[in-house]
């Protein structure tokens, strides 16, 4: 058997876009994006047609503004749910990360790059101590990151005196609220938003370590018997998902101007919606990026139209919870009638 | 069910008669594509045990279906003792006298034997409370009637695989069959086991009963069953009386072909060096002191029954399971293995017995699957994936290996069972393993097929790999390897080389007590060989 030989061109399949090797690129794979961009797109319609106001520019950009915590912290929970895993620790570890940005940032005194970079190295340790948890220890991944969810809450409280940090500088709230773009008035956290769904999605779909998300999710001891190191990569997977819970710990404090440490309970559940939503089994295995991003925006495009409509705030989860049902119902009920 | 504890005759001859107990007629079934079934017939006597065979996707499963009313036929019928017969479920099935074991069990690990084998028809008090009295003796009951050697409160989980058979037969004897179809019941066994099993068909078998039996591994047949159905691509092909029939002409029939019976090893030069040597390895479990070693080129198979350890080395080997002490060398390097990857980084690969479980990604594609063992050091640049080299790889593999697929992109699950095989072993060549550890290579493997899987494994030792076989079935081993070694109890209890080696021998060795010394390997008293020769 030789190593290799050059690339057969005759055989080129078009490129496989976001979709990765659990879901192939194939056409299936496609079809589901298709449905999950058409259900946005029907329900945007449905409110535009609603109210017209929900299609103006300010509407659009608070729409998108209002999806970078949920959608940042949903990347991260791509990779972790595509292998079969789940965080829960991302809606407080949040939170925790913001008091550390504050913590760096106003009662340190330091640069600000400093404190979003300790910020962010302190997100993936977060996710990092998960990992070990799960890999090493051998912990239920629900388990171990429902510990984390309580214990970075609680140091949260601990950390900040239970009292919001706040940010002088308007060089801090620039991260999310400035626009570099001159006279769009365009938040930066889309942009960044924007910039790390196109990472991750490369990342998902072309790296190796895609493809071991992939794997793992797929058949955990196959792939070790493969010679993969299973833990070590299971350990890659949550730091990285630690990674994005920093990122939006600084995304959202610079948005409010203030680290709330007692705000991110519950965002983890929005996350793993955002998730669900797109297609991502939680059986692992399966899922996208572009899904990810797609289920994000459906649930803040969801509560934003259901604000421009007045319906009562008490209403909009009754309705999110339906559309989860309806969402991952008509994935499950396609991929019958595919089987 | 009352008569079986006092059965008439350990033979399943004489007693069968000529009047049907289940016939099959005509029946045609097709699926989107594909013609499952094309006039499909089959005649079972009452009180026979009447052999099925045919390659994988004959349409013997289709057929089973049908039988239990998931499917309906297209056209055709059924008859059960001259009735008309319409199933129109599992449950309906049952309650016609037709009993069903699948291939695959379906039972519950963490329910006891009684709850399993009682599972929907709970003994209850006052209407809703569970009755575990009732629910232990009846099984044990039942257990009794049939001579298992089983404990009705026992978990399923903490069972041998061939007890777990036992819990499905019981399970579906509880229910009073008249005809017992039965899918590869023996694909998980031992010799002994498959004894014990037959044993227990035969008590079974009565004037008014009547047993299907599917199975890949011919030898069993002429012991078991006095005729044999061949079926091949969905139609029936002839019945024939086993006892004037050769293997070599069922299995001919079968595929629709001669096969090539001579595929043995060729001699390895006793000079060539060697590779992989092994020495004290043991475990906390079951290993003790395990030593051996594996020349270039060669095949070495381990032949023992079942829970003697000889899984249990290749996982200990490959650093899969703990080990409590032993040392392994490579070419003169001592090495440290801890864990499966560090096995593979030192050319070491081990293909287990459950493929879909620990060998295949079976929702992924060939490639995928073919990329999964050395994505880092052959198919990257900078950490991104070359997919176009992971295909054109793949394509020449499914050329060299002649796995029968549509395209690379394939999704695995879609695939036979022998050209799944082909896709681990391509997996391991693409990672230019020096040595391979299959673990039952041919597993749920139909003949064709597994004569493909033999020649394979005999180019890849000439080609210089080195091989490790486990097989439970004996002929394979026998037939296959350079050297036998042969374990017991954790232990290895004898090493023959494989041309001289014959089945008794084995079974000595096999059967030995740990600790016990070492007798030659004479063994006149050892089980008598019920298989006939490999390849006769």
């Amino acid at each position: 058997m030789t190593a290799e030989t050059a690339p057969a061109p005759q055989q080129d399949r078009p490129a496989a876009g976001d979709q990765g090797a659990g879901s192939g690129g194939t056409l299936k794979g496609r079809l589901q994006q298709f449905l999950a961009f058409g259900s946005l797109v029907v329900i945007c319609v449905f409110f535009a047609i609603a109210d017209p106001i929900f299609l103006s520019y300010g509407n659009i950009t608070s729409i998108l503004f209002a999806t970078v915590v949920i959608g940042t912290l949903a990347l991260g929970a791509t990779f972790v749910i595509i292998t079969g895993g789940i965080d829960l620790s991302v809606g407080t570890g949040m939170a925790l990360c913001a008091v550390v940005s504050g913590v760096l940032i106003t009662n340190m005194g330091l640069p600000i790059v400093v404190g979003v970079l300790g910020t962010l190295v302190f997100g993936a340790l977060i996710g990092f101590v998960n990992g070990l948890n799960i890999a090493v220890l051998g912990l239920p991944p629900f388990i171990a990151t429902l510990a984390m969810m309580l214990v970075a809450g609680g140091l949260a409280l601990v950390i900040s005196g239970s009292a919001p940090i706040y940010f002088d500088s308007t060089a801090y709230t620039d991260i999310s609220t400035g626009s570099i773009i001159p006279g769009a008035d365009f938040p930066n956290a889309v942009l960044i938003m924007a910039a790390v769904a196109v990472v991750a999605g490369v990342a998902l779909s072309r790296t190796v370590l895609g493809r071991y998300t992939y794997a793992i999710g797929s058949n955990e001891e196959a792939t070790a018997l493969s010679g993969v190191n299973v833990r070590k990569w299971k350990i890659v997977i949550y730091t990285l998902a630690g990674l994005f819970i920093g990122l939006a710990g600084v995304l959202i404090s610079a948005r409010l101007g203030s680290a709330q440490p007692a705000t991110g309970m519950g965002y983890e559940l929005q996350a793993i919606a955002a998730v669900v939503i797109g297609g991502t089994s939680l059986s692992g295995g399966k899922g996208s990026i572009v899904g990810t991003v797609i289920g994000a925006l459906i649930i803040s495009v969801l509560n934003n139209g259901l604000q421009v409509l007045a319906v009562p705030q008490e209403w909009q989860n009754v309705i999110l919870g339906t559309v989860i049902v309806v969402a991952v119902y008509a994935d499950r009920a396609r991929k019958r009638a595919a089987a | 069910m009352d008569a079986t504890s006092q059965d008439t005759s350990d033979a399943p001859r004489g007693g069968a008669g000529e009047r049907t107990l289940l016939s099959v007629e005509g029946v045609t079934k097709s699926f989107p594509g594909v013609r499952a079934l094309d006039g499909m017939r089959l005649d079972l006597r009452h009180g026979e045990a009447l052999a099925l065979v045919g390659e994988n996707g004959a349409g013997k499963s289709t057929l089973m279906k049908l039988l239990t009313g998931i499917h309906t036929p297209d056209t055709g019928s059924f008859f059960l003792d001259g009735e008309p017969l319409h199933v129109t479920g599992p449950r309906h099935a049952r309650e016609q006298g037709i009993g069903i074991i699948h291939q695959e069990f379906n039972l519950m690990p963490d329910l006891t034997v009684a709850q399993n084998i009682f599972i929907g028809r709970e003994p209850r008090k006052a209407g809703f409370m569970l009755d575990h009295r009732a629910l232990n003796s009846r099984a044990q009951e039942l257990i009794d009637r049939l001579a298992l050697p089983l404990d009705p409160r026992r978990t399923v989980a903490s069972l041998t695989v061939a007890q777990q058979q036992m819990v499905e037969i019981a399970k579906a004897l509880s229910h009073d069959p008249r005809v017992l179809i039965m899918d590869e019941p023996t694909a998980a066994l031992n010799d002994a086991e498959v004894r014990t099993l037959h044993q227990l068909i035969r008590r079974f078998l009565r004037p008014e009963t009547g047993v299907v039996y599917i199975s890949h591994r011919m030898e069993e047949l002429t012991s078991l069953c006095d005729r044999v159905t061949v079926i091949r691509d969905g139609r029936y092909v002839e019945t024939l009386r086993t006892d004037q029939v050769s293997t070599q002409e069922v299995i001919a029939r079968m595929v629709g072909r001669e096969l090539d019976a001579k595929a043995g090893p060729q001699n390895v030069r006793q000079d060539r060096e060697t590779l992989l040597s092994v020495s004290g390895l043991s475990t906390k479990a079951l290993l003790d002191d395990v030593t051996f070693e594996l020349r270039e080129g060669e095949i070495l198979g381990f032949a023992g029954l079942m829970g003697a350890g000889r899984t249990e080395v290749a996982r200990a080997l490959v650093g899969a399971d703990p080990v409590t002490s032993g040392t392994v060398t490579l070419r003169g390097r001592r090495l440290r293995i801890t864990n499966p990857a560090h096995a593979a980084r030192h050319g070491i690969g081990y293909l287990s017995e459950d493929r879909k479980q620990l060998g295949l990604l079976v929702e992924d594609g060939v490639d995928t699957n073919m990329a999964l063992s050395s994505l880092k050091e052959r198919f990257t640049s900078f950490g991104f994936v070359r997919d176009r080299a992971i295909r054109s790889r793949a394509e020449e593999l499914v050329a060299a290996l002649r796995i029968r697929t549509p395209s690379v992109g394939q999704t695995v699950k879609n695939l036979s069972g022998g050209n799944q095989q082909k896709v681990v072993i391509a997996k391991w060549l693409v990672k230019e393993c020096d040595v391979l550890i299959f673990d039952e290579p041919t597993r749920g493997i139909d003949v064709g097929a597994k004569e493909e899987i033999y020649r394979l494994l005999n180019e890849l030792a000439q080609q210089g790999k080195s091989l490790i076989v486990i097989s439970s079935e004996l002929p394979e081993v026998l037939r296959m390897a350079h050297r036998v070694l042969v374990m017991a109890e954790g232990r290895v209890t004898g090493e023959l080389a494989a041309h001289e080696a014959t089945q008794e021998q084995v079974m000595h060795y096999a059967t030995l007590r740990p600790g016990a010394p070492t007798a030659p390997a004479a063994a006149h008293d050892s089980t008598r060989p019920r298989i006939p020769e490999a390849g006769k």
